[in-house]
C-alpha cells in the first residue's frame, strides 16, 4: 500500500486535503501525517524537520482540518462583561521570530485555503499591522494569527486578553531552536505560560531544526509540574539527502592570519560564475562589506551580486530578499541575517567563508541550498587562515557524524521576568502566588525561588532596593483583592512601548552627503539630507577620525562628521580602506567544535587530509615546539624584540580568551612581570610584557599552576567587573529590559546614546551601594555566557587543571604566528584607560617642548 | 607646571590658575582656592534619582550618598574655611525636601565650622530650607566671578558650571572620554561633580561661546591625576 493509500483510508485527513495533495501530484510526508496523528489525540509536539521539509504545512495541518470541520465560524454576540463582542476567536496562534516570516506564511497558507475552500480567516500581527487593523483584530479576531513573540506580550497586557485568548486551541511556534537561546525565548515561554493559564487544554507545536538535546525543546513546549520534568511529543522528519560539504583548495597559499580570505576571492568568483545561484556566508558585516566589495572588483561578466546584512536599511533588504525569490541574482553575500527565514528561491551552492563556529549552525546555514530533500545540499567551506583550516575539517567530520552543538536551554533571565511581571499588571490583575506559580511552569523558569520572584516583584514595584525609600512612588499595588495592577494608566503606556528584549548595540544611521572636498580646518556647514545607507555600532564610530574611510553598503566611505546622531559620510575616492573594521564574529567557536579541532591537532594521523601548507605548518611546530595534547594545555614564552611573550591555547573563543587576557594580565603585575598589553583569537592568546616570563617558571618562583588556577575567578574577576565597560554594556542591556530605563518613553523619544550615558553612572552607584540587587545579579549571570564568556573560562580552567605544559623557547613557534600577526591589528577591549589618557598628555607635552 | 605654585602644595592635584589666582584642580572634579581658603563644587545634581523616581523610574537613590561621601572627602583633603556649591546642587526644587535624615545630617556635619554657600541653579532657582547654608545667584570674590552658567560676552574672570564639560580622547586604537575642567585664559568650566550627573562632549557647539576657536585646554579627571589635552585633541562626538 502507497501512502497515499495508507493516509486515503487512515481518515486523518478529511476527502478535501486528499484531493488537494492529489492535484498537486503531492502526498502527504510521512511525519506530516504522525503530526496531525498527534495533535488530533490532544498532544503538543516537537517536529524536527530540515529545512525544506514541509516542516511549515505540518505545523498547520492539524488547525486546517480542525478548522475545516467546525465550518464557518459560528458568529454571534457575547457579553465579555465591559462590552459586547463577536464570538468565535482565536483558534490557532503562530509565532516566529522575524516579522518578514510571518508575513511570508501568512501568503503561503492562504495557498491552501483558498485552494480548498476552506472556510478560515487568517492574518498577521507585527509592528507594522495599522492601528485600525490592531483593533479589529482585538474585537474581532481571525481564525490563525500570525505575529511574533513581542506583539504576543503586548496582546496578553491588554484587558483583552482572557476574551482574546480564551478559545485558543493550538500555538504553532516556528524556528523554535533559534528562539530559545535567547532572552526573546525566555519572553516567549513566559508568555506561553500565561496562554496554558487563560486557554486551558492548549496544545503546541514546536518546529525545528536539527538540535544536541531535543528534550529541552520538548519541555519548553508543556507546562512543567512541580518537581519533575514533562515533555512534548516529538516527531522527526527523515534527514534527507546527505549534504555534500567540502573544503575549498585554495590556489594559492592559505595565510597564517586574518579572516579576509582574500587569497580565495578569485576561487569564490568562479564558483559563483559555474553555479545558478550561490549563497556566500560570512561571519561579520564588515567581512560581507569587504567581500562584496572585492568580489565586484573582479566581476569581469557582470554577474548579479548582492549585499545582505543586518544593518543595512530594511528596504533595501527586501529589494534583495525580492530579487532573490524572483531568481534574479547569481548570488548573495550574506550574514546571519539569511541564517533563517524564507525559501529563497533556487539556490544550488552555498558557500561559507570564514570559521563555521559550530556544527548545527553550518548544518543549517547549508541546508538553505537546495530545499528538495531529495538531492543532496552543496556546500562549501573556505577558511580565511591556518587554524580555520583545522575548524573548517572538523566541521566536516562532525557533519558527516551527524553531530550537534546547539547550546543548551537557557536558564530563565530575571530581567526578562520583571519586564513579564510588569505586562501581567498592565493586563488583568494578578495573584502574586498564582504568577509565581504560573512562571515556574515554563521550562526556562522551573527552578526559580520564590525568594527571587518577590525580590523581581519588589524591583517593579519600586526599584527593589535595600533603601526604601521609592514606596510613595510606586508602579503596581497589591489591591483589597489581593491583586496587583498598575498604579496609573501611563505606566502600562511606557511598558507597551519599551517591550521586548532585543536591545541592539547603540547603532548610529549613516547618511551620505556630499563631500565638503576642503582641506583639514575647514569647518564649514555640511549638506544634510542625503541618504541613509543603514547604521553602524556606535564603538565603531567612535574610533574614527574626520577622513578615516571605510567599507560600508559595498561602497569606501569617507567619514565627515557626526551630528544628530548620525554619521556622515561621503563618497571616496580611495582604493583602499584606512580602517581595517574586522570585528570578532557574534558566535564563539562552539565548545564542541573546539574539542574536536584539539583532537585533530593532538592526533597526526588527522593531518593527512589537510591542505599540505597547513600540514608542514603542522610538522614544523612539532619540531620547533610541541603539538599538544588534546586535554593538554600549551604554554610557550619566548623573548622577541626586548619584550617576553606568553602565548597559549585554550581553543575556547575571543571572548572567553579575552576575559581570561584582563585577569592573567591582573596577575602578573602582582607578579611584576610588568605585562605590557595581550591580543586574543578564536584559538589562542598572547601576552607580553618587559619580564622574563618563561625564566621565572623555570626558576620555579612563578608556577603556571597557580597563574592559570581557577581562584582567578574570585576577586581578580570581582575587581575586573567593577571597571570594565563590557560589564557596563552587559548591565545596560538588563536596564533596559527590566524596565530601569526607558528606551521610548510617552511623549519624548530618548536617544539611544543618551541612555548609554546614564546606565553606566548608575552601574557604579549600585554596584558600591547594593551589590546583590537584583538587576546586578541578571547582569552577572548574562555575563558568565555573554561578552565575557566566563562560564566557559571557567570550564576550560578546570579542564587543563594539572595539564599544563610549559614550553620555553628561542623564538617565536609556528602555532603562536596566527596570534601574534593579530597585535597592532586587533582592538583590544583593554580597560586600561588612564594609561590611554597618560599617553595623550604626555604627546602634548612632547609637542609643547620641542625646539623647531 | 605654571610657575608661581601655590604655596601649599597637594600630590596629584594641578595647578590651574586663573589670573592672578592661584587654583588648585582636585582629579575628584572640585577645585581649591589656597589664598581664600576655598573649596569650589560644581554641578551635583542631589537627588536626581528621586527625582526620576516620581515618574516610575527607580533610579538607585543612592546618589546624594555617594556624591556627598565624594564630596566629604575632598573636605577632608583641604579642609576648606569656605566652601561654593556652583548651582544645581539639587536636581530639582523640591530636592531639599526629598533628602533622606542621614544625607542630610551629612550635609550639615559638612557645614559645620565652615561658611557654605549655595549658587542658584537652573535645576533649583530658589533658597531651600533645612540644608543650611546661604543663598545667592552670583559672587564675586577678588578678581574671580563665580556663575552657575558661563556668559559668554563679560570680560572678566570667570568660574561656572552648568555645561557638564567632558572630553574624549583617542588612543590605542580606541576613544576615552572623561568628565574635565575646561579652561582659557579667562573662564573655566568645571566639570559636574553629581554621580548621576552626565556629560556633554567639549566640542558641541554649546561650548563655542564660552570657548571661540578651540580656545580651551581641558584637564580630564583620571583616576589618580589630571590629564591635560590640547583642545585639537579633544574629538567631538
Amino acid at each position: 500500500m502507497t501512502l497515499a493509500e495508507r493516509v486515503a483510508t487512515s481518515g486523518l485527513l478529511p476527502a478535501p486535503f486528499l484531493r488537494w495533495f492529489a492535484a498537486r501530484g503531492w502526498a502527504p510526508r510521512q511525519h506530516q501525517l504522525d503530526l496531525l496523528e498527534k495533535a488530533q489525540a490532544g498532544r503538543s509536539v516537537l517536529l524536527i524537520a530540515p529545512t525544506g521539509g514541509g516542516k511549515t504545512l505540518a505545523g498547520f495541518l492539524p488547525t486546517l482540518v480542525d478548522l475545516y470541520e467546525r465550518g464557518a465560524s459560528p458568529k454571534r454576540m457575547i457579553s465579555t462583561g465591559r462590552d459586547l463582542r463577536k464570538a468565535g476567536g482565536l483558534h490557532t496562534l503562530y509565532i516566529s521570530p522575524l516579522k518578514a516570516l510571518a508575513v511570508d506564511i501568512a501568503r503561503n497558507l492562504e495557498t491552501p485555503v483558498a485552494e480548498m475552500g476552506l472556510p478560515i480567516r487568517v492574518e498577521t500581527r507585527t509592528g507594522d499591522t495599522p492601528v485600525s487593523k490592531r483593533t479589529r483584530q482585538r474585537k474581532d479576531p481571525p481564525d490563525i494569527l500570525l505575529t511574533t513573540p513581542e506583539q504576543l506580550a503586548l496582546l496578553l497586557a491588554s484587558a483583552d486578553a482572557p476574551y482574546l485568548f480564551g478559545t485558543l486551541k493550538r500555538v504553532v511556534l516556528d524556528e523554535l531552536h533559534s528562539l530559545v537561546t535567547s532572552k526573546r525565548g525566555d519572553l516567549l515561554s513566559l508568555d506561553l505560560a500565561r496562554l496554558f493559564t487563560l486557554a486551558p487544554g492548549l496544545q503546541t507545536i514546536g518546529l525545528s531544526a536539527t538540535v544536541a538535546e531535543p528534550d529541552d525543546l520538548r519541555r519548553y513546549l508543556v507546562q512543567q509540574p512541580r518537581g519533575s520534568a514533562a515533555t512534548a511529543d516529538l516527531t522527526v522528519a527523515q534527514d534527507g539527502a546527505e549534504p555534500n560539504v567540502t573544503m575549498l583548495e585554495p590556489a594559492e597559499r592559505i595565510p597564517w592570519s586574518g579572516h579576509s580570505a582574500r587569497h580565495a576571492f578569485g576561487d569564490i568568483y568562479n564558483l559563483i560564475k559555474a553555479h545558478k545561484t550561490t549563497l556566500v556566508f560570512v561571519n561579520t558585516r564588515s567581512q560581507a562589506e569587504m567581500i562584496f566589495h572585492e568580489l565586484w572588483n573582479i566581476n569581469e561578466d557582470g554577474l548579479s551580486i548582492a549585499l545582505h546584512h543586518g544593518s543595512l536599511d530594511v528596504a533595501q533588504r527586501r529589494k534583495i530578499e525580492n530579487a532573490m525569490v524572483r531568481g534574479s541574482l547569481r548570488a548573495v553575500v550574506c550574514t546571519s541575517s539569511l541564517d533563517m527565514g524564507i525559501d529563497w528561491g533556487d539556490i544550488d551552492l552555498v558557500i561559507n567563508v570564514g570559521a563555521p563556529k559550530g556544527a548545527s549552525r553550518l548544518l543549517q546555514r547549508i541546508g538553505r541550498a537546495n530545499h528538495r530533500l531529495d538531492e543532496p545540499s552543496r556546500g562549501i567551506l573556505i577558511p580565511a587562515n591556518r587554524f580555520e583550516v583545522l575548524e573548517c575539517r572538523a566541521a566536516i567530520e562532525a557533519v558527516a557524524e551527524h553531530a550537534q552543538d546547539t547550546p543548551p536551554l537557557r536558564k530563565g533571565a530575571l530581567d526578562v521576568l520583571a519586564q513579564h511581571i510588569l505586562g501581567c499588571a498592565c493586563g488583568e490583575p494578578f495573584d502574586a502566588d498564582e504568577l509565581f506559580d504560573e512562571v515556574r511552569a515554563a521550562a526556562p523558569y522551573q527552578d526559580l525561588t520564590r525568594a527571587d520572584f518577590d525580590a523581581v516583584l519588589d524591583f517593579v514595584a519600586t526599584g527593589g532596593y535595600a533603601l526604601k525609600v521609592y514606596e510613595r512612588f510606586t508602579k503596581i499595588r497589591k489591591g483589597q483583592d489581593d491583586r496587583w495592577r498598575v498604579t496609573n494608566p501611563k505606566f502600562a503606556q511606557a511598558y507597551r512601548m519599551n517591550v521586548g528584549t532585543i536591545v541592539e548595540a547603540v547603532m548610529l544611521k549613516v547618511r551620505l552627503v556630499r563631500s565638503r572636498g576642503g582641506g583639514k580646518g575647514h569647518t564649514g556647514t555640511i549638506a544634510r539630507g542625503g541618504r541613509i545607507l543603514g547604521e553602524v555600532e556606535e564603538y565603531f564610530a567612535e574610533n574614527l577620525s574626520v577622513g578615516d574611510t571605510f567599507v560600508f553598503a559595498g561602497e569606501i566611505l569617507r567619514y565627515e562628521a557626526m551630528a544628530n546622531d548620525e554619521l556622515y559620510v561621503s563618497r571616496s575616492s580611495d582604493t583602499d580602506p584606512k580602517v581595517p573594521s574586522y570585528e570578532g564574529g557574534k558566535f564563539p567557536l562552539s565548545t564542541y567544535l573546539a574539542a574536536r579541532v584539539r583532537n585533530i591537532l593532538a592526533d597526526p594521523s588527522h593531518w593527512r587530509a589537510l591542505p599540505d601548507a597547513v600540514r608542514e605548518w603542522l610538522e614544523i611546530q612539532k619540531w620547533r615546539s610541541l603539538i599538544p595534547g588534546a586535554g593538554d594545555l600549551l604554554v610557550e614564552t619566548f623573548p622577541r624584540s626586548s619584550k617576553y611573550y606568553l602565548v597559549c591555547y585554550p581553543f575556547e573563543g575571543r571572548l572567553a580568551h579575552q576575559t581570561l587576557g584582563m585577569l592573567l594580565t591582573r596577575r602578573l603585575e602582582r607578579a611584576r612581570l610588568r605585562p605590557l598589553g595581550f591580543v586574543a583569537n578564536e584559538y589562542a592568546l598572547a601576552i607580553w610584557g618587559l619580564g622574563d616570563i618563561g625564566l621565572r617558571v623555570e626558576r620555579g618562583d612563578l608556577r603556571l599552576s597557580e597563574l592559570f588556577s581557577e581562584d582567578m575567578l574570585g576577586d581578580d574577576l570581582e575587581a575586573w567587573l567593577a571597571e570594565t565597560a563590557l560589564m557596563k554594556r552587559t548591565f545596560r542591556s538588563n536596564a533596559v529590559i527590566a524596565g530601569l530605563i526607558e528606551r521610548r518613553h510617552p511623549g519624548k523619544e530618548k536617544s539611544r546614546r543618551q541612555v548609554t550615558m546614564s546606565t553606566d553612572l548608575i552601574y557604579d552607584v549600585l554596584r558600591k551601594h547594593q551589590p546583590e540587587h537584583i538587576l546586578l545579579r541578571a547582569a552577572r549571570a548574562d555575563a558568565a555566557t555573554g561578552l565575557l564568556d566566563i562560564k566557559r573560562l571557567g570550564e576550560m580552567l578546570s579542564r587543563i587543571k594539572g595539564r599544563i605544559i610549559h614550553k620555553p623557547l628561542e623564538r617565536v613557534s609556528p602555532l603562536a604566528v596566527p596570534v601574534m600577526l593579530e597585535i597592532g591589528r586587533e582592538m583590544v577591549y583593554g580597560d586600561a584607560t588612564d594609561e590611554i589618557l597618560a599617553e595623550a598628555a604626555d604627546e602634548l607635552v612632547r609637542e609643547a617642548t620641542r625646539r623647531d | 607646571m605654571i610657575e608661581g605654585a601655590a604655596a601649599r602644595s597637594f600630590d596629584d592635584a594641578e595647578d590651574m590658575s586663573l589670573g592672578a589666582a592661584h587654583l588648585v584642580a582636585d582629579p575628584s572634579g572640585v577645585l581649591y582656592w589656597p589664598a581664600e581658603d576655598l573649596l569650589v563644587v560644581a554641578d551635583m545634581h542631589l537627588e536626581k534619582g528621586s527625582s526620576f523616581a516620581r515618574y516610575g523610574q527607580f533610579l538607585p537613590p543612592y546618589d546624594t550618598a555617594a556624591t556627598l561621601s565624594r564630596l566629604a572627602l575632598a573636605i577632608a583633603r583641604y579642609n576648606p574655611r569656605s566652601i561654593f556649591s556652583l548651582g544645581d546642587s539639587f536636581h530639582d526644587n523640591d530636592g531639599p525636601g526629598r533628602l533622606l535624615s542621614d544625607d542630610r545630617e551629612a550635609l550639615l556635619a559638612m557645614q559645620r565650622g565652615r561658611d557654605w554657600i549655595w549658587l542658584a541653579g537652573n535645576h533649583d532657582p530658589d533658597p531651600a530650607v533645612g540644608i543650611g547654608g546661604e543663598f545667592t545667584a552670583m559672587l564675586a570674590i577678588g578678581p574671580l566671578n563665580f556663575r552657575h552658567e558661563p556668559t559668554a560676552q563679560s570680560d572678566d574672570l570667570e568660574i561656572s558650571g552648568h555645561l557638564h564639560p567632558v572630553a574624549r580622547v583617542a588612543g590605542r586604537g580606541r576613544a576615552v572620554s572623561r568628565r574635565c575642567f575646561a579652561r582659557s585664559e579667562k573662564r573655566m568650566v568645571m566639570p559636574a561633580f553629581g554621580a548621576y550627573a552626565g556629560g556633554l562632549n567639549i566640542r558641541h557647539e554649546a561650548f563655542t561661546g564660552v570657548f571661540p576657536a578651540l580656545s580651551f585646554t581641558a584637564h580630564l579627571l583620571g583616576a589618580t591625576r589630571l590629564y591635560t589635552i590640547a583642545a585639537e585633541s579633544c574629538l567631538p562626538d
